[in-house]
């Protein structure tokens, strides 16, 4: 499904570890590069120059891992709902999103599982990213503080 | 030109106070494609039991990168951005980054390491605001990949 913004906070009593969330598809053009490449301060030319990208060995422009991070990130705060604070997150980049200069560019599919509940109204989530079929992300991993 | 390796466990200056702006955030959760209304709207995020707009959870790279750009742009240290990819990321936060917070970033070279032709870079940057309160680490490990000349 497409992101589905931001619902409801997730009350910790209801959560519970080994739940699968839903996957969600997040798209990511040439543009949403260029509009991520001003936003964050990343210039780096393999995000926006074809022609370097390849000249060093890459089979395209690729994604910022940050990007596909971001989208994760949404996942994350979507499910988790207002209010929710993400208190630690991280990953490791495992492939790359390659995102090809046509009207489609690539898609991030993330899915998680409630990995475990910790205390303080502290949730575990374990995530993964998929472009192309290929795991973009592994150990992906954030702890999300539920609001009350 | 190879990285140089006694870069390692180097801290350098924190940066200048930077402001976490309203408008910096909207543009980087637009830029992202989150349209969640704490990122732009003050009542939606006070709402939400915040004191003003917060930032989303990886918007903590803009600040980050604030600190660290001027280690890896040191000429000294010897990378190549060209053939640098982001190998992991990790962010502990006490809470979000909010409109209005006044911070700097400050960056160590926790580690560099070969990995194959790879060299492997590790950093740890600290945004705390200017009184001094530790809101966000950032933990970020990069790669140059072997292969230039």
């Amino acid at each position: 499904m497409t992101a589905p913004g931001p619902g409801a906070p997730v009350r910790y009593d209801d959560v519970k570890p080994g739940t699968e969330l839903p996957q969600v598809s997040y798209p990511v053009t040439r543009l949403d590069l260029v509009k991520y490449c001003g936003a964050s301060g990343d210039f780096n030319v393999i995000h926006w120059n074809e022609r370097i990208a390849k000249s060093v060995g890459l089979p395209d422009v690729i994604a910022h891992g940050m990007f596909t991070m971001a989208q994760a990130g949404r996942y994350v705060t979507d499910w988790a709902g207002t209010g929710a604070v993400v208190v630690d997150f991280g990953v490791r980049f495992s492939s790359m999103v390659v995102v090809p200069d046509d009207d489609i560019g690539a898609t991030i599919e993330v899915s998680g599982v409630i990995e475990d509940k910790l205390d303080h109204n502290r949730v575990a989530l374990a995530l993964t990213a998929r472009s192309n079929g290929t795991k973009v992300l592994t150990r992906a991993r954030a702890v999300v503080q539920l609001p009350g | 030109m190879a990285i140089n390796h006694d870069y390692a466990g180097r801290r350098f200056e924190a940066s200048e106070p930077h402001e976490v702006s309203r408008v910096k955030i909207a543009e980087f959760a637009h830029a992202i494609g989150d349209q969640n209304p704490i990122y732009r709207d003050q009542a939606a995020a006070q709402a939400a039991g915040f004191r003003d707009v917060v930032a989303p959870p990886t918007f903590a790279i803009v600040i980050s990168m604030v600190g660290s750009s001027v280690a890896l742009a040191d000429p000294a240290l010897g990378l190549n951005l060209a053939l640098v990819v982001h190998s992991e990321q990790r962010f502990t936060c006490a809470r979000p980054l909010q409109a209005g917070d006044m911070v700097t970033a400050q960056t160590t070279i926790s580690d560099i390491r070969a990995a194959g032709r790879t060299t492997l870079l590790s950093t740890e940057t600290e945004i705390r605001t200017t009184e001094g309160e530790l809101v966000c680490t950032a933990y970020s490990t990069i790669a140059e990949r072997g292969g230039g000349a």
